[in-house]
């Protein structure tokens, strides 16, 4: 793949957290006992230009930390992470911070109600001396109709707006700095249906209007399906599957992805799933099983499962899967059936 | 009909107090709910939905009452019901599950024991006998390790876990009506799965009935057989689940339905509602939906509809139902 279609390169991204008194377990009685929380293990992705690449998996898989990692917020424990070719220092300058911009899950508690909208806006717009002075104004009413408000919303307060509403302050503020990148932690998980779409609707018009590259983090599936162009499925702080998104769901090349399929509510009644239910929850992270990390949970599992821990390898021309038997799993039937409208 | 329903809620008004007159937040929600039957309750948030259900479980929040309407349960009115009474119902008759299981456990509590206290105070059972039952209970809902597990406070356990320990304690008296509130929001697609089948499972081999209160069209498509679409604290369709989403009869459902993706039609547009639900302290004599409704007429800003029949089984509050939706009614 050539560097150049990529915006952000992450290279073996590790994130281990310590827990517990360092001093105390160099004297206590059982020193195997593991006090270290592995949330990323050699996490290596690409986010290309101009497109929303999606971030899926289970709480606890990891994705928020990464998410984390990529916006500076959280620095990670080895690897590399490329802007544009070149590796980002570990404490980011402003210009650097500037172009990879965050909208958080919940926009309850992300902007400050202490702050009018106008006001958290002009002081990023001055703080990164994005507009002069006197034109900042003009500049935040054209980023509140970029997310579709009025200009009135400018003297209002948090408080005073719907959770769409504020979803799309939170938006605005981060385009006010002019990112390159977007990098949305589940922006939609507590909204309603009707407004959801609205926000869908927004993250696609950026990317295509504005040229965005898009980190979309999220659990539902279906949200997935419609939005991004790529998807990465993380579990247990590893990558098990990258690939494009019709791809992914018509052929799931890992028995975790075909288990969250399966896991997907449907809207009809000839789509209802009946089909294998993923038993058990995702093991601690604490204590990574030996082999391939999900094989206690795998209904493909094989004793050489629990032997080799499969890296992620090319199983198509842009599809790449960390399992060992990717090629002998069964062909995949959770497609839909009914096609009465072709 | 000869059997009266299970539950049957008629003409349910909620309303705030206020220093000037009273705001309704739930006008006039009528359903019933046949033994065995699973019914769901969709809307988006501030449609009343999660309030209709804490009605019947009479834990309306304080300063909602109950302005008018009846909650049949068994053919006994629950409204106005002696206190006591009221409390021995919930329980052996009726149980709820919350949405959010870290905040309905007793965070200094052991689940065993919390799971142990309804059987113990209502079925009178010993304190040994009551934790058996706990822990088969714990197991009866697929926890792994239930004896280990009963000795566990809420925070050592995971939210899959925890929503499981919520589960088991709502059936630990074998309650003939389960109300839900939004039990899977908090939780992960397959362990949302998970739970979901758990419920329909233990509906059917306990013979109880559901009432299902969510926002999420395609997990109410999985769970229940009737719904009723609230809006603005109304009800604007009923009908069976599978009849509604492929054929709405009311603007609001067709709505709703057209902005939440499908996994099955990954091609079709997301259609977003325009504008906003409606203030409900100043609710006019119209349809709530006629601001937001893309075939809205002179006549829906002149009065309110109210939820008639338009097909055997269904309702819609709509006064264009037919027209809108090219059906002749017979």
């Amino acid at each position: 793949m050539s560097p150049d279609t990529s915006i952000l390169r992450v290279s073996n991204v590790t994130k281990t957290y310590h827990l517990g008194n360092a001093l105390l377990e160099k004297f206590s009685k059982n020193p195997e006992s593991n006090s270290a929380l592995t949330a990323l293990d050699g996490i290596d992705l690409q986010l290309r230009k101009g497109e929303i690449l999606a971030l899926v998996g289970e709480s606890g898989s990891g994705k928020s930390t990464l998410a984390k990692i990529l916006v500076g917020s959280v620095a990670a424990s080895t690897g590399e992470i490329q802007y544009q070719g070149s590796p980002m220092p570990a404490r980011r300058g402003k210009d650097v911070t500037r172009r990879i911009q965050m909208v958080f899950q919940d926009p309850y508690s992300s902007l400050n109600p202490r702050m009018s909208v106008g006001a958290v806006l002009s002081e990023l717009l001055l703080l990164h001396k994005i507009v002069p002075r006197r034109e900042v104004r003009a500049e935040s009413i054209r980023l509140l109709n970029r997310v579709g408000m009025e200009e009135d919303a400018l003297d209002a307060y948090p408080s005073q707006f719907s959770g769409g509403q504020r979803q799309r302050i939170a938006i605005a503020r981060a385009l006010a700095v002019r990112p390159d990148v977007l990098i949305a932690d589940e922006p939609v998980s507590a909204l309603d249906v009707s407004v959801q779409a609205t926000i869908l609707e927004l993250f696609t018009t950026l990317r295509d209007e504005l040229g965005l590259s898009i980190l979309f983090v999220a659990h539902n599936l279906a949200v997935v399906q419609h939005l991004s162009q790529r998807v990465a499925v993380m579990y247990l702080g590893r990558i098990v599957e990258v690939a494009d998104t019709a791809e992914i769901f018509s052929n799931p090349r890992h028995p975790y992805t075909r288990a969250l399929i399966e896991s997907i509510p449907r809207m009809t009644a000839e789509g209802a799933n009946d089909g294998i239910v993923l038993e058990g929850e995702p093991p601690s992270p604490f204590n990574i099983p030996a082999g391939c990390r999900f094989n206690p949970r795998c209904s493909f599992a094989q004793v050489a499962c629990t032997l080799t821990d499969p890296a992620l390898m090319p199983v198509g021309p842009t599809h790449e899967s960390a399992c060992i038997r990717a090629d002998e799993l069964p062909i995949f039937s959770s497609i839909p059936i009914h096609q009465e409208e072709l | 009909m000869t059997e009266s329903p299970l539950l049957s809620v008629t003409d349910l008004v909620l309303g705030v107090k206020r220093s000037k007159g009273s705001t309704v937040i739930v006008d006039g929600v009528s359903f019933d709910v046949a033994t065995g039957n699973r019914f769901g309750i969709v809307g988006e948030s501030g449609s009343g939905k999660s309030m209709s259900l804490r009605a019947i479980a009479n834990l309306l929040p304080a300063g909602v009452n109950v302005m008018s309407g009846s909650i049949k349960y068994n053919g006994e009115e629950l409204v106005g019901m002696n206190r006591v009474k009221r409390r021995r119902l919930m329980g052996p008759e009726i149980a709820m599950i919350f949405q959010e299981p870290m905040t309905a456990l007793n965070p200094v509590m052991r689940v065993g024991d919390q799971i142990a206290e309804g059987p113990r105070r209502y079925l009178g059972l010993s304190r040994k006998a009551a934790m058996e039952l706990a822990v088969s209970m714990m197991a009866r809902t697929g926890i792994p390790d239930p004896a280990k597990r009963a000795l566990a406070y809420p925070h050592q356990l995971s939210g899959g876990l925890r929503q499981r320990i919520m589960i088991a304690m709502a059936i630990s008296c074998r309650p003939k009506l389960i109300l839900c509130d939004e039990p899977t929001t908090a939780l992960d697609v397959t362990v949302q799965h998970q739970v979901l089948r758990l419920l329909e499972e233990l509906c059917d081999d306990f013979g109880a009935s559901l009432v299902f209160v969510t926002h999420d069209l395609a997990v109410v498509n999985q769970t229940c057989r009737d719904l009723a679409v609230m809006y603005a604290g109304r009800m604007v369709e009923t009908g069976a689940v599978k009849d509604v989403f492929r054929d709405p009869r009311h603007p609001y459902t067709k709505g709703l339905l057209d902005s939440a993706p499908d996994f099955d039609q990954p091609g079709r547009a997301l259609v977003p509602i325009p504008g906003f639900p409606p203030n409900l302290a100043h609710r006019e004599n119209a349809c709530s939906f006629a601001p937001r409704c893309p075939f809205v007429q002179e006549r829906c800003l002149e009065g309110a509809p109210v939820l008639e029949r338009v097909e055997d089984g269904r309702e819609s509050a709509c006064f264009f139902s037919d027209e809108i939706f090219k059906k002749v009614r017979v």
